[in-house]
């Protein structure tokens, strides 16, 4: 089973080095919007400073958005995905090592890149380990939810609208309290709490998730 | 049942080890349908399918283990090479192969010294033949599923799977195919299916 789960992860990332423009896609995209905001704004340090995990914040969430259609849509056009389905293996870890590959090329990388994007916004250093950190509690928690998602609005035309539709509302509890971690830290309190709300929503979304997305996922290719 | 249309109803078979199913019928006849239906990739409105006298939508992983299924779609990405895909394929169904059998199963259908290509690049018959060359390290899964196998393919493909398909019968296993060519499978038990395409 555990092999099945390893075969997925190096396949996808297999996959993933060979069409590398698509993930710099989501990672030029990400650097692009955090970018944006510094010039938009104008140089006022206290007012970046303020905004700084907001806008990192979002602009992770929708970078992570922005690769979920290729999530299965692949797989599921040159079918692939039929033998998932009809794998021995149960689905549900196959879809979790999927959205462990989808993070890894997406998530981890933007996890990465952020604190030296940060430094635009003149982001005290002590803050860009809470916000580095809260990203990657919350990233993982966005590719699992995005799964489920990506699942639903299989093989649909237009799905990529309507995946946004239907993934950036569940994202908002991430996004309330990643950001906040990081304003937390700034104001001077402690950011324990928040933490482990993240680690629980991650527990959560691993223990769920991929349950649900393989379920969605049966639905869609019928 | 596709959409508000009867595709075919009344069907009633069984297949015992050593059997060969086939499934004729013009274009839109529900052939592919009644193949998903019979992997549980489809459920049909009404009816069952039964595997050892267990219904396979309870059964799930348990006959999927020994379900070998190849569709219409090849199922290879052409980014990976011909060796990538025939490894990831094959540990998808539970079977793990070496790199020494899986050059074997290539060469045998005459992709020796392509194993290292990206199979984007092969021609359509080539990318069949990556798909099918999994049938080589599936002797052990008791029943093949096959959707159009010779679909792309030449004469001596076809006649190397034709052999195969009779070596994997002799054996006990039970094979359902679709085809629209002549097929040469010496075995005692050939099961046929014809589908009628009209509309009901």
């Amino acid at each position: 089973m555990f092999t099945v789960l390893r075969c997925v992860i190096y396949r996808d990332l297999l996959l993933a080095t060979r069409r590398w423009a698509d993930v710099l896609t989501a990672l030029v995209f990400f650097v692009i919007v955090v970018s944006l905001f510094p010039l938009g704004v104008g140089p006022e340090p206290n007012l970046l400073r303020t905004i700084a995990p907001g806008v990192i914040w979002v602009a992770a969430l929708l970078a992570s958005m922005l690769s979920l259609t290729r999530m299965f849509s692949a797989d599921y056009a040159d079918g692939t995905l039929e033998q998932m389905l009809l794998s021995a293996a149960p689905l549900g870890m196959i879809v979790a090592a999927k959205v462990a590959a989808h993070w890894l090329v997406t998530g981890l990388l933007v996890v990465l890149i952020a604190p030296l994007l940060a430094l635009q916004f003149d982001l005290p250093q002590q803050l860009l380990a809470t916000l580095t950190l809260s990203l990657l509690l919350g990233t993982p928690v966005l590719s699992m939810i995005g799964a489920i998602g990506a699942a639903l609005t299989l093989g649909l035309r237009g799905g990529g609208a309507l995946l946004s539709l239907l993934v950036l509302p569940l994202y908002v509890p991430v996004l309330i309290i990643g950001a906040s971690t990081v304003d937390m830290a700034a104001a001077g309190l402690g950011t324990e709490a928040h933490f482990l709300l993240l680690a629980a929503l991650l527990v959560v979304a691993a223990a769920f998730a991929p349950w649900a997305a393989a379920a969605a996922l049966r639905i869609s290719a019928e | 049942m596709r959409g508000r249309r009867r595709l075919f109803s009344g069907l009633n078979f069984a297949l015992r080890g050593g059997d060969l199913l086939r499934v004729a019928g013009a274009n839109g006849s529900g052939k592919t349908s009644l193949l998903r239906i019979l992997c549980g990739l489809l459920s049909p409105v009404c009816g069952k399918v039964r595997w050892c006298g267990g219904d396979i939508r309870l059964l799930c992983e348990e006959y999927w283990q020994q379900l070998l299924y190849i569709g219409h779609a090849h199922a290879v990405k052409g980014e990976l090479t011909a060796m990538e895909n025939l490894v990831v394929s094959c540990t998808l169904a539970g079977v793990n192969v070496s790199r020494e059998q899986a050059l074997e199963a290539l060469s045998r259908l005459g992709l020796a010294g392509y194993e290292a290509l990206p199979v984007k690049i092969l021609s359509r018959g080539q990318q069949r033949r990556v798909a099918l060359a999994r049938l080589f390290l599936s002797e052990k899964i008791p029943l093949w599923i096959l959707d159009e196998p010779f679909d792309a393919l030449d004469a001596g493909a076809v006649d190397c799977v034709q052999l195969l398909i009779a070596q994997h019968l002799a054996h006990g296993g039970a094979v359902v195919l679709t085809t629209h060519q002549e097929i040469k499978i010496d075995s005692p038990q050939v099961q046929r299916i014809e589908l009628d395409s009209r509309v009901n």
